[in-house]
């Protein structure tokens, strides 16, 4: 299972300024070990990110995705206390869902 | 006969619910076709390619979106790229880095209350252009930023 996702939604005014830190390698499959070989592609392909149960972020990544990936998603219209459920999936399949509730910015 | 019909009655029971089963599997996948993984885009080895399956061929200019990136990225591994759209109504925003590999990174699309921001970091090879492609109300509009970069970050 991997490491979970640290979230940190702040709210400004009525928009949830929603940043998520993801701790995956993010292979491009370029990469060569010390002993010489590929490693093989291994990304986050998937990112949704819901608001109170409602879909505001779906992200369709490549393995141009940075290692340990960082991204943000602003969402109009929210209260302190409302629920944020990211889940990612990767190209093994793997998935990890974290949640965090909206605070005071 | 009664036992027939019971039979009968039990199969065409178990059928139905198959067939419920069915459709809803159905409708599962048609709901999440919007967001299924743009395998062709993302392994197209040419921009306008990878342009091309989004349906962006035709996308025009426009300065109401708004890309933030460095000019000069000494790290290629960690390029943060942030889009603002201003365009009404924006559906979808895709990142593009011209000469990449492959260039697609990235295709994020927002509802229900989501402003049209995209904030993610990306790896680049090389000094080359950022292409944002965005989708508003079914059509598509671009911007375009250099980023040179000083150690490229594909290996």
């Amino acid at each position: 299972m991997a490491e979970p996702m640290k979230i940190r939604a702040l709210l400004k005014g009525d928009v949830a300024d929603i940043r998520v830190l993801v701790a995956h390698p993010m292979e491009t499959g370029q990469r060569r070990d010390a002993a010489g070989a590929l490693v093989p592609m291994h990304f986050i392909q998937s990112m949704t990110v819901t608001h109170n149960g409602n879909t505001v972020y779906e992200g369709q990544w490549s393995q141009a995705v940075s290692r340990n990936p960082v991204f943000a998603v602003r969402v109009k219209g929210a209260k302190v206390g409302d629920k944020i459920v990211v889940n990612w999936t990767d190209t093994k399949n793997d998935k990890r869902t974290d949640e965090a509730t909206v605070t005071a910015g | 006969m009664n036992n027939l019909r019971r039979t009968f009655i039990k199969f065409s029971g178990s059928a139905s619910a198959l067939a419920v089963i069915a459709a809803a599997g159905l409708l599962k996948t048609t709901q999440a076709a919007a967001a299924v993984w743009n395998k062709s885009g993302f392994e197209s080895k040419a921009a306008a390619e990878a342009i091309k399956t989004l349906g962006a061929s035709a996308a025009a200019e426009s300065r109401d979106i708004i890309i933030t990136a460095p000019d000069i990225a000494e790290n290629g591994a960690v390029v943060p790229i942030e889009v603002v759209s201003r365009i009404p109504n924006t559906q979808s925003i895709s990142i593009i880095a011209e000469k990449n590999p492959f260039p697609l990174a990235a295709t994020m699309d927002f509802a229900n209350g989501a402003e049209p921001y995209a904030y993610v970091r990306i790896k680049m090879g090389q000094t080359s252009n950022v292409r944002a492609i965005i989708k508003a109300d079914g059509k598509f509009f671009m911007a375009v930023k250099e980023v040179k970069i000083t150690v490229g970050g594909c290996g």
